[in-house]
C-alpha cells in the first residue's frame, strides 16, 4: 500500500497538493477550538471592533467577540456540513445511480428524469423557500437540506459507470457463474466503481460547501451557530466592509478560498485516476 | 429523431414548472399554523409597526387563500394565479405587488449576468484553447493560473474583497447601489457611464471567477480535437497556426462550451445572485436578501418562482437550438 499510495501521488500534483491543503484544514480544525479559550467567541465578552493586536490576534468584530476564537470554533461546523451533506448525497447519489445503472427500463427513466428535473431547477431557490419556512436552522438541518439537493451528479456518474462496468467481461463471467442481483452488484461492480464514488464524494462536498455558504450569506443559516459562512454574514450585516474591518471578513474568507481550492484541485487529481484505472473513457 | 429530442426536453421543462410551482404551494402549508397569521405575526415583532393596516392585509390574504376550500381547489386556484402571473402583495412595502417588485430587479440581474458571463465566456474560452495549444508561448500558462485558482471561489467572495479594494481602500468605484443617487435615470450618455461604473465592481467579481472554469472546459475540448485527422489535413495543407488554432480546432471545440453554458445557467444565477446582496446591487438577489431580512414571505416566494421557470425555460430554448447548431446532439442521448 505504501510505495503504491508514494507513486499516486509522486504523478500527481494536483491530488497531493489538494489533500494536503484538506488534510490541514481538518488538522487545524480539529486542534484550533482545544487551545482557544472559547468564551472569547460569545457576545460582548471583548471590546468590540479592534483591529488585530498582541491580545487578539485576528482583532475583535462589532459584537465583542474574539476573531480568532469564532474561527477556530466556525471551522468544524462549516467542515462538518460538508461532509455530512457530502455523504447523504453520495450515499443517495450512488445508491440510485446502481439500481438505474443495472435495472433500466423504467426504473432508469424515471430516475434519470428525476435527476435531470432536479438539475434544473436552481438549487439555491428550492433552498431558499425550504430554508425561509423552517423555524429555527440548525447545522444539522441544513446539511440535510443541502444533501437532498446535489444527490445529483454522483446519480448520473454512476449511472454512467454502472452501464460501461456491467457489460464487461469479468462481470459477464460472474453472471454466468451463477451470481446475481446484490451480490453481482457488491463483489463485481462497487470496488470498479470505488475511483468514480471517491470522485463524486469529493464534487459532492464541493456542491454542498457551496449551496451552504449561499444560504448562510442570504441570512438563511444557523443564526445561533457559528461558521465560516455566518461569519461572513454577520459582517457583512454590521457593514464591516464598508468600515474597512477587514479582520472580520478576511480570515473567513481565506479559509473558504483555500477550502474550495483544495477541493477543487484534490477533484482534478482525482478525476485523473478514475479516468486512468478505466482505461481513459 | 429531433421531435424526440424536443418531446423529451418539453416535458422535462414541463415537470420542472410543476414541481416549481406545487413546491412554492404546499411549503407554507405545510408548516403548522395559519400561514397568514404566522407570516403577520414574524412581521410585527420583528418590524416597529411600519406595516399599515394588518388587519385589512389579513382578511384579504384570507380571501386570496381560500383557506376555507378544499385543498384541491386551493392548488387549482393556486395554477390559476402563477398564470396568470399574479404573485400577490409585497408585506413589507403593502401595497406593492410582487410581479411589479421582481419586473423592476429583472433588467439589473439580466444586463450584469449577461454582459458578465458574455465576457467570461470569449476570454475564457480562447484562453482554455490557447492553453491546451502545443505551440503556444509559456508565458501564457503562468497568466492562466491565478484565474485557474480563482474559479474555485465562490463569485460573492470575491466581490468581498473587489469591494473593499476598489471603493474603501482606494475610493475607484462606488461601494454599492445600481446608478448615481443623484441621478434621474434616463437614455443619455450620463446614466448609461453612471450605470456601468456602478457595475464594474459586480460583474468584476463574476468574470473573475468565470473565466477559469470556461478556460478548463475549452482546454478540455481542444485536447481532445488536437487528435483528430481534420486538424492533420489543415496542417498537411500548410495553413497558419493561427488560422488551424481558429478555425478548425476552437471552432470544432466551441459547442460543447456552448452545452456546458445551458448546464451551469443555475449554478451562475446562484452566484450572480449573492453577489447582488454584496454590492446592494438592485436586481433579483438583493430583492430577495431585502425580502428575507424583512421576512416579506410573498416576495421571496415570487422571486423564487420566477427565477426557477425563467432558468427552466432558457435552458429550454438553448437545448432546441443546439441540435440546430450541433446535428450531433440528438444521436448521443445516454
Amino acid at each position: 500500500m505504501g510505495p503504491d499510495l508514494a507513486k499516486l501521488f509522486r504523478g500527481n500534483a494536483p491530488l497531493a497538493a489538494g489533500l494536503s491543503i484538506l488534510g490541514l484544514l481538518a488538522l487545524a480544525a480539529l486542534i484550533l477550538p482545544m487551545l482557544v479559550d472559547q468564551s472569547l467567541a460569545q457576545v460582548g465578552a471583548v471590546a468590540p471592533r479592534r483591529p488585530p493586536s498582541a491580545m487578539h490576534w485576528f482583532g475583535t468584530d462589532a459584537q465583542g467577540r474574539d476573531v480568532l476564537t469564532v474561527m477556530a470554533l466556525a471551522m468544524p461546523q462549516t467542515l462538518k456540513i460538508g461532509l455530512v451533506a457530502g455523504l447523504i448525497s453520495l450515499t443517495v447519489g450512488v445508491t440510485l445511480g446502481l439500481i438505474a445503472g443495472f435495472m433500466g427500463g423504467w426504473i432508469d427513466a424515471a430516475i434519470r428524469t428525476a435527476s435531470d428535473v432536479m438539475m434544473t431547477i436552481p438549487s439555491v431557490a428550492i433552498l431558499v423557500l425550504v430554508a425561509a419556512n423552517v423555524r429555527s436552522m440548525t447545522v444539522d438541518l441544513m446539511a440535510v437540506i443541502v444533501a437532498g439537493l446535489s444527490w445529483m451528479v454522483a446519480t448520473r456518474a454512476i449511472r454512467a459507470q454502472t452501464l460501461s462496468v456491467r457489460e464487461r467481461g469479468y462481470v459477464q463471467v460472474a453472471r454466468l457463474s451463477g451470481l446475481g442481483g446484490l451480490r453481482l452488484v457488491f463483489i463485481e461492480v462497487l470496488p470498479n466503481l470505488l475511483p468514480y464514488i471517491a470522485a463524486s464524494f469529493v464534487i459532492a462536498v464541493g456542491q454542498a460547501m457551496l449551496a451552504t455558504i449561499g444560504l448562510e450569506a442570504l441570512g438563511l443559516g444557523p443564526q445561533t451557530e457559528l461558521t465560516l459562512g455566518m461569519t461572513i454574514f454577520w459582517a457583512q450585516f454590521y457593514g464591516a466592509i464598508i468600515r474597512g474591518m477587514w479582520w472580520w471578513w478576511g480570515p473567513p474568507i481565506v479559509a473558504l478560498a483555500l477550502i474550495f481550492v483544495g477541493l477543487l484541485l484534490t477533484s482534478a487529481g482525482m478525476d485523473r485516476v478514475a479516468n486512468k484505472r478505466l482505461g481513459g473513457l | 429523431m429531433y421531435l424526440d429530442y424536443v418531446i423529451r426536453r418539453f416535458s422535462i421543462t414541463l415537470l420542472v414548472f410543476v414541481l416549481a410551482v406545487s413546491i412554492n404551494f404546499a411549503l407554507p402549508r405545510l408548516t403548522p399554523g395559519d400561514p397568514v397569521e404566522q407570516q403577520l405575526n414574524q412581521l410585527i415583532s420583528t418590524s416597529s409597526g411600519s406595516i399599515g393596516d394588518v388587519k385589512a392585509i389579513v382578511e384579504s390574504y384570507r380571501a386570496r387563500f381560500g383557506l376555507d376550500q378544499p385543498v384541491w381547489r386551493q392548488y387549482l386556484d393556486y395554477w390559476g394565479m402563477v398564470l396568470r402571473l399574479d404573485l400577490g402583495f409585497s408585506l413589507a412595502n403593502y401595497p406593492e405587488r410582487v410581479g411589479e417588485s421582481i419586473a423592476a430587479a429583472m433588467p439589473w440581474t439580466l444586463g450584469l449576468l449577461g454582459m458578465a458571463t458574455l465576457l467570461s465566456f470569449a476570454v475564457g474560452t480562447l484562453m482554455g484553447g490557447m492553453l491546451a495549444w502545443p505551440r503556444v508561448p509559456r508565458w501564457i500558462g503562468w497568466f492562466a493560473a491565478p484565474f485557474l485558482v480563482l474559479s474555485a471561489i465562490p463569485y460573492f467572495l470575491i466581490g468581498v474583497v473587489l469591494l473593499f479594494v476598489g471603493a474603501i481602500v482606494y475610493r475607484i468605484f462606488p461601494a454599492g447601489g445600481g446608478f448615481p443617487f443623484d441621478m434621474t435615470p434616463g437614455f443619455d450618455a450620463a446614466t448609461i457611464l453612471g450605470i456601468a461604473w456602478h457595475a464594474t465592481l459586480p460583474a468584476l467579481s463574476i468574470i473573475l471567477a468565470q473565466i477559469g472554469a470556461w478556460a478548463i472546459g475549452m482546454r478540455g475540448m481542444i485536447v481532445s480535437v488536437l487528435g483528430e485527422d481534420y486538424i492533420m489535413l489543415a496542417e498537411a495543407k500548410g495553413l497558419s497556426q493561427r488560422r488551424i488554432f481558429l478555425w478548425y480546432a476552437v471552432r470544432n471545440a466551441l459547442l460543447p462550451q456552448l452545452t456546458k453554458l445551458a448546464l451551469t445557467l443555475g449554478h451562475l444565477v446562484s452566484g450572480a445572485i449573492l453577489v447582488e446582496v454584496i454590492f446592494s446591487y438592485p436586481g433579483m438577489g438583493y430583492r430577495l436578501y431585502q425580502a428575507i431580512q424583512s421576512k416579506d414571505f410573498f416576495v421571496i416566494q415570487g422571486i423564487v418562482l420566477i427565477l426557477s421557470m425563467s432558468i427552466a425555460l432558457t435552458m429550454f430554448i438553448l437545448d432546441l437550438i443546439y441540435p440546430l447548431i450541433d446535428p450531433r446532439i440528438t444521436n448521443k442521448r445516454s
